[in-house]
């Protein structure tokens, strides 16, 4: 053994997060005390980030399957069948703590990170999407780390050139210490041109491609697995540091070389770098591998064999080439001038051997590594049930025009105009809709069908009753796919808790979850990739729970979607989901409660699956026969704040609205589930058909040729006062005024 | 009708230029990579945006000293017309075929947002197809758009007629200049008005599904300019 490669003792186990207990199996399954690397190795595999090894059990109850779905979990990302031959690939992936510890390259690298697994599959990418949350608005870190991590969002999806054109964010005191970078790639794939991870072929060569090795990231997928202290600045060097143009170049020579009939198998080396992808691509093909580790191209010198299997440099691949393909390979990565390294072999051994030195540094048995990964049933604890309050228990004194100017400029519902004005938003130059309806829609490049994508969750809702707030995140995005005219397909999703060894957060992990699958099974939604972040916790405070939620659903002609904006005066205004005669709603744990009143713990909206599934099916339908002229789903503060987000996209058009007898707070900023507000031609016939299927709806007023909400009891509210209060939000939680 | 279009390492809107002006001409244009020399014998090269060679060094400043951008100087000594769009923009500038520079944006972000175009050239050379005062809505993209020259050469290119669009406000719109450029400049032309050079994206606004075809209606005034 080398000086930088020991025999490990039990107190470096620990320090790598291990357990006492795990520590022992790993010596049992080596039949010996392993090494260094070993162990470095071993740890990082069973590090929560990598193994799931605390929320697996539960993963497992997800719906996975459908007859769209060409690959579930456990690829690189998962893959549905759009239609016409064409696949879409899509994850999402947290980056949250390195974002934390370096806003920017955390940010960044997390966008590289997510657009490899897509391109890894061979798909090209063709959609970036996004969930954040950060602290308070008026944190003192808030402007520095949101400004940093929208730069470093763009920073990369602008240069690489893949447009981002949506997403969602919070802003909760609960993320002062934590916040949540959760990134979404979309890319698009001939169905029968999918490339998968497995290795095969003892004796193929394994290919290093890419940008060269350094001494950055190592052990982050182990950093990202553990609550943070004080010293956590002292973690900035375990944050990776991106280079979209080298991931630009990696991109396109990875499409190049999975077009030119080269490759056997390929993996991206992400979280735990070259451990994590050796060790899948052997273990899934059920071979082994054998890695000269002096091959690795490296930038640094006299790195060790943990260095080097633990780095997390990014824009990294490894490939398993067919056995002729090694000069056509090599010519292609030398047009894009980037490394290209044979460094070992695929064997049918079983075990990871890897050489350093010219002596051996590691020797693992790989079914163990994999197979035997720790995974535990943690105690879990139900959340308390909270009280359901009526909305006269929350409802306060003032008019609904000064509670709308003030929600639409609170932090909840602001625009994210500073933020999407920095996301480079129509490269590629099939950009439909973006960041401001609905869902995203990107046009499949040449044809006219479309991929309608929406990340959402209700944090508050699922700190609340994590069962119920599970479901919502689901049925938001169904409602948000729905409203722009495409069938939800399939959804990734990013799970982000605390630190599940409690068992209140347990508890919301298992709650929400269920919630979740309850919600996909019902909506026809399948769970095909998506990724876990726990232990997000500040000194024993844990985040608001993020299950978030990113959908993708289909259109077949992008030119029959509506958008969120009025088309015309004369319509009519309908909520669709909606008692024809309601007066009230649910102000419990809404934006409304939090921004206008004390905000009592109570219990979130109810979501009724087969109401939501009923609603979304009419409103597909009333979209496809051109019934539908505009819609919007009525999400966080409820109806009137979508009715003015309607007004403001529209040019010069306003809304009569006809107050139903008795309609309070209640009425308006209730956030009662399952509802559109839609601008129709002809409203009786819209109602009429929505009666046959068995869904509600309320007319609510008339389009009118000028830009305001004008109410039957005298009330106006122009655009112009909308836009300044929606308008001056984010600018002014931006320049740090928001104190 | 022969177009070229350049790709460089890190170049991202070269599809995007290419399925535009196919779409236009229904010609296929000829992909020329940058270390190629043979343009294709051209009427006119694009070079689109993107962030070629990452952007290091300076926008555009690696590319400009590529072999095929020696091949696009000496096509442009013949009087060839050449149209350069944003990161283009920006390599056109540091081959000294267009003057002045594209330095950060006055906000120091990145901004992507539609703008109002004004034209300021009247029927000749490259600007042939276009009438002085047309207004267009064409997104921009970048982070180092802000046109920036002495003062001695921006009055020369007022007086050489040498702007072509300018940003222009849509209504009462105040915030119209979306990087502070100098006198509102989006584009200009050499001095022989052969060469073009724009911020904006004109490949981005081809039909109302993707929000506008005033882009089209640019580029193809372009191109049959380039014609004849």
């Amino acid at each position: 053994m080398t000086d930088n490669n020991p025999i490990v003792t039990l107190d470096d186990a620990l320090g790598m997060g291990l357990t006492a207990e795990e520590f022992d199996r790993i010596c049992d399954h080596m039949g010996r005390t392993p090494n260094l690397t070993e162990l470095g190795v071993f740890s990082a595999m069973w590090s929560e980030h990598c193994s799931y090894k605390s929320s697996k059990k539960w993963l497992k109850t997800l719906p996975t399957t459908g007859e769209q779905v060409i690959q579930g979990p456990g690829e690189n990302a998962g893959v549905i069948d759009i239609g016409d031959g064409w696949a879409a690939v899509f994850k999402i992936e947290s980056h949250n703590h390195p974002s934390y510890i370096e806003p920017y390259q955390g940010a960044a690298t997390g966008v590289g990170g997510i657009l490899r697994d897509v391109f890894t599959m061979g798909a090209r990418p063709v959609a970036l999407l996004n969930a954040l949350r950060f602290g308070a608005p008026d944190h003192e870190l808030t402007p520095y780390l949101a400004s940093g991590v929208v730069a470093g969002i763009g920073g990369y999806g602008n240069c690489i050139g893949i447009p981002t054109v949506g997403g969602e964010v919070n802003f909760d005191p609960s993320y002062n210490g934590n916040i949540l970078v959760n990134a979404m790639a979309v890319g698009l794939a001939r169905a029968d041109k999918i490339f998968y991870s497995a290795a095969s072929g003892a004796g193929n060569p394994v290919i290093y491609i890419g940008a060269k090795t350094g001494r950055d990231g190592i052990h982050g997928a182990t950093m990202a697995s553990a609550e943070f202290s004080e010293d956590d600045a002292s973690k900035r060097p375990t944050v990776q540091v991106g280079d979209p143009f080298a991931g630009k170049l990696l991109m396109e020579a990875s499409l190049e070389l999975m077009a030119s009939d080269s490759v056997v198998a390929i993996q991206d080396m992400g979280a735990a770098g070259l451990t994590s992808s050796s060790v899948e691509m052997a273990a899934k093909g059920g071979l082994g591998m054998e890695i000269d580790l002096d091959l690795v191209p490296v930038r640094e010198d006299h790195m060790s064999a943990y260095e080097i299997m633990l780095s997390e440099s990014q824009e990294r691949m490894l490939v398993v080439l067919k056995p002729d393909a090694t000069e056509k390979a090599k010519a292609i990565l030398d047009k894009w001038d980037l490394d290209f390294a044979t460094i070992g072999t695929v064997t049918d051994s079983g075990r990871l051997v890897l050489n350093k030195d010219g002596g051996l540094a590691a020797d693992i048995p790989l079914a163990p590594l994999v197979d035997d990964a720790p995974e535990y049933d943690r105690p879990h604890e139900d959340s308390p049930e909270l009280p359901q309050l009526a909305s006269g228990d929350l409802a306060i004194e003032a008019n609904i025009k000064s509670v709308l100017l003030t929600l639409l400029g609170s932090h909840h519902l602001c625009s994210r105009r500073w933020i999407w004005e920095q996301y480079d938003r129509d490269v590629m130059a099939d950009t439909v809709a973006a960041s401001t309806g609905d869902a995203a829609l990107v046009r499949v490049h040449g044809s006219n069908r479309g991929l309608a994508i929406s990340t959402d969750c209700t944090p508050r809702y699922v700190k609340a009753d994590p069962m119920t707030g599970g479901k919502q995140a689901v049925a938001e995005a169904y409602r948000n796919i729905s409203a722009s005219g495409a069938l939800p397909l399939a959804v990734t999703n990013n799970l982000n808790f605390g630190n599940p060894e409690k068992p209140r957060i347990m508890g919301q992990i298992t709650g929400s979850v269920m919630g979740m699958g309850e919600a996909a099974k019902a909506l026809g939604t399948p769970v095909v990739s998506g990724n876990v972040s726990l232990y997000n916790e500040t000194d024993g405070n844990a985040i608001n729970p993020a299950p978030v939620i990113g959908m993708v659903g289909v259109i077949d002609d992008v030119d029959q979607a509506v958008g969120i904006g009025l088309t015309a005066a004369g319509k009519s205004v309908v909520i669709i989901g909606q008692h024809p005669e309601q007066n009230d709603g649910w102000l419990g744990c809404s934006v409304y409660a939090d921004v206008m009143t004390n905000n009592p713990e109570a219990a979130p909206p109810p979501v009724d699956l087969d109401a939501e599934a009923l609603t979304g099916q009419f409103i597909r339908s009333a979209i496809a026969n051109s019934q539908i002229s505009a819609c919007h789903d009525i999400g966080d503060g409820g109806a009137m704040p979508a009715l003015a987000e309607m007004v403001m996209a529209s040019h010069g058009l306003g809304v009569d609205v006809t107050l139903p007898n008795g309609a309070g707070h209640g009425w308006a900023f209730g956030e009662d589930q399952s509802r559109y507000l839609v601008e129709t031609d002809d409203a009786d016939a819209l109602l009429a058909m929505a009666k046959e299927l068995g869904v509600d709806g309320q007319i609510i007023g008339q389009t009118i040729p000028s830009a305001e909400l004008k109410f039957n009891d005298g009330m106006t509210i122009s655009s112009v006062e909308m836009n300044e209060a929606y308008e001056g939000g984010l600018p002014r939680i931006m320049a740090g005024k928001n104190a | 009708m022969n177009i070229s279009v350049i790709t460089f390492p890190g170049s991202n809107c070269d599809r995007d230029v290419i399925t535009a002006a196919a779409e236009i001409t229904g010609k296929q244009p000829t992909a020329v990579w940058h270390k190629d020399t043979d343009l294709g014998n051209p009427d006119l090269v694009i070079i689109p945006g993107g962030f070629s060679f990452g952007d290091y060094l300076r926008c555009g400043a690696i590319a400009s000293k590529s072999p095929a951008m020696d091949e696009v100087i000496e096509h442009s000594l013949r009087g060839g017309m050449v149209m350069g769009i944003c990161n283009g923009f920006q390599v056109l500038v540091e081959t000294g075929l267009l003057p002045g520079a594209l330095i950060r944006n006055k906000g120091l972000k990145f901004v992507c947002r539609d703008t109002n175009l004004k034209t300021h050239q009247h029927g000749k050379d490259i600007m042939a197809g276009f009438q002085d005062g047309e207004e267009m809505v064409i997104p921009v993209a970048h982070n180092e758009g802000q046109y920036f020259a002495d003062d001695d050469t921006l009055k020369r290119i007022q007086d050489n007629g040498q702007i072509a669009f300018t940003y222009t406000p849509m209504g009462d719109e105040t915030d119209y200049n979306p990087n502070g450029a100098a006198l509102d400049i989006a584009g200009i032309t050499s001095e022989n008005g052969r060469v073009l050079g724009m911020m904006p994206h004109p490949e981005r606004k081809m039909s109302d599904t993707v929000g506008g075809a005033d882009g089209r209606r640019l580029l193809t005034a372009i191109i049959e300019a380039s014609q004849s």
